[in-house]
């Protein structure tokens, strides 16, 4: 018995049963090898029929045709070239393609509006080509600013990594965004971000991620818990 | 057993207890350290982004897709310890996840990956054996999946690193805030108390929820073991009243 242990008789702090609650399964990190499962083209092979990747609209999808595109960084300023990022967003008119959307879950019926897709082993670029969502009804009555939903998952990342990319061409939009808003330190709002520019006539917005401050100070993505 | 009222079945998510997940940084496992963010995270409050997400229908997937011992088979049988693993997708209040989509990735059994990146060549490639499936959860939140028990994996962590066998899985439930990716171990391994990936998890309940139990009354006799892996995501909390104009109180 050592003699700093705490007094062993005093009562629990919570003197009435808690609602039971199993604790959520812990993540684990998805690995080098993450494309095998979820992008098994990109880790050399064929073996599924139909197969999900990064390309979200089909000729019928309603909508501005855009590509977003980027590389992650980690804190040493090198790309992560072994990266799976995934995207969720809603369609043309702001719904999301599911029942929990009190408009009901049909909206373009021809937009799933979920991607995903590998960096480049070599480049670390990753892409997709989507349509630019739809304003979408925040909390209460505010209104949230056109954006992605974006996860990431990769080697030496213990739980996948959440953060939003917003278009910069809308600035009104995002001056009135509750989420842009509420991040108290306007330098880093800035990271939540994409740049809008043209390629081939097609337009494409630029998303870098950093994983992680580098000494300058204030480049480090916002990542969201959420 | 507590259930958030029916009648909210897509009411916001319950936060996040990041207490009961690795944190960012876990210098054991060496990578973490770059690939670290080092502020804290933001909690915005759920909106339609986080309460709704992708759904996979069954009828979008392949007869054998979960089935890693048939799905890449060229003319034989892979070789390996014939496993089935099965169990439930359910919420923190114990109710089904209807509809999840559950896909799954491994090495062979001598713990080489068909991947273009993997190094250990010293442990062959199986010409029969691909290393991924993908199901989606039945009414009750069922899944089940045949494949090969993969070998342990030596790794470059530190000089003498080797991976428990492991299957990884990677789970969307029916919201965004629920995306998961995890690896499930096999009971008995004595690898895992070795392991830096597994010393991660925060506690030793949790690394044990991790642990597939063997369950050899749903062995197929003189065909196949079976492995129980039960999966929990969070859970919708019920609405008692309209939802107030707010974003979250400064911090």
């Amino acid at each position: 018995m050592n003699s700093f242990s705490p007094t062993p008789d005093l009562p629990p702090l919570t003197p009435f049963p808690m609602v039971q609650r199993r604790p959520e399964t812990p993540s684990q990190t998805g690995g080098p090898y993450v494309h095998i499962g979820l992008a098994p083209q990109q880790a050399g092979f064929d073996i599924f029929d139909n197969n999900f990747g990064n390309v979200l609209v089909s000729d019928d999808t309603r909508g501005e045709r855009i590509t977003v595109e980027g590389r992650v960084f980690d804190g040493s300023g090198t790309p992560v070239r072994d990266v799976l990022v995934e995207i969720w967003q809603a369609d043309a008119d702001g719904r999301y393609h599911h029942p929990a959307d009190p408009r009901g879950e049909r909206g373009d019926e021809f937009f799933r509006g979920w991607g995903r897709t590998g960096g480049d082993f070599d480049t670390g670029v990753y892409t997709f080509e989507t349509i630019k969502p739809g304003p979408v009804p925040g909390t209460g009555d505010t209104i949230q600013a056109p954006h992605l939903a974006m996860v990431l998952f990769a080697r030496g990342i213990n739980l996948g990594l959440h953060t939003r990319v917003y278009f910069d061409d809308e600035t009104e939009a995002n001056a009135a965004d509750p989420l842009l808003r509420s991040i108290e330190w306007e330098v880093r709002r800035n990271t939540l971000i994409a740049r809008r520019g043209t390629r081939n006539g097609k337009t494409v917005y630029t998303f870098d991620i950093r994983l992680q401050d580098t000494p300058d100070g204030g480049r480090e993505t916002v990542f969201l818990d959420i | 057993m507590t259930t958030a009222d029916p009648t909210h079945r897509y009411g916001e998510f319950v936060e996040r207890d990041l207490t009961q997940h690795p944190p960012a940084l876990t210098p054991g496992y060496r990578t973490s350290v770059l690939r670290s963010p080092r502020n804290a995270l933001l909690s915005p409050r759920n909106t339609l982004t986080e309460r709704t997400g992708p759904m996979i229908l069954p009828d979008e997937l392949g007869a054998h897709d979960n089935d890693m011992i048939l799905n890449f088979a060229k003319g034989g049988l892979p070789i390996g310890e014939r496993i089935v693993m099965h169990g439930h997708v359910r919420d923190e209040f114990g109710n089904p996840v209807r509809g999840a989509f559950v896909e799954a990735w491994q090495a062979n059994a001598g713990g080489r990956y068909r991947h273009k990146n993997d190094t250990y060549h010293l442990a062959p490639i199986d010409p029969n054996f691909g290393g991924c499936g993908r199901m989606v959860t039945d009414e009750n939140g069922y899944y089940f999946f045949r494949t090969i028990k993969p070998g342990p994996y030596p790794w470059g962590n530190n000089a003498n690193a080797w991976r428990p066998a492991h299957i990884h899985f990677s789970i969307i439930g029916d919201g965004w805030a629920q995306r998961l990716i995890t690896q499930s171990y096999f009971e008995g391994d004595p690898l895992i108390e070795q392991c830096p990936i597994a010393a991660t998890v925060p506690s030793r309940n949790q690394l044990r929820s991790l642990i597939a139990q063997a369950d050899p009354a749903n062995n197929t006799p003189f065909d196949s073991r079976t492995y129980r892996f039960d999966i929990t995501l969070r859970g919708r909390r019920a609405t008692f009243f309209e939802n107030p104009r707010s974003t979250g109180a400064a911090r």
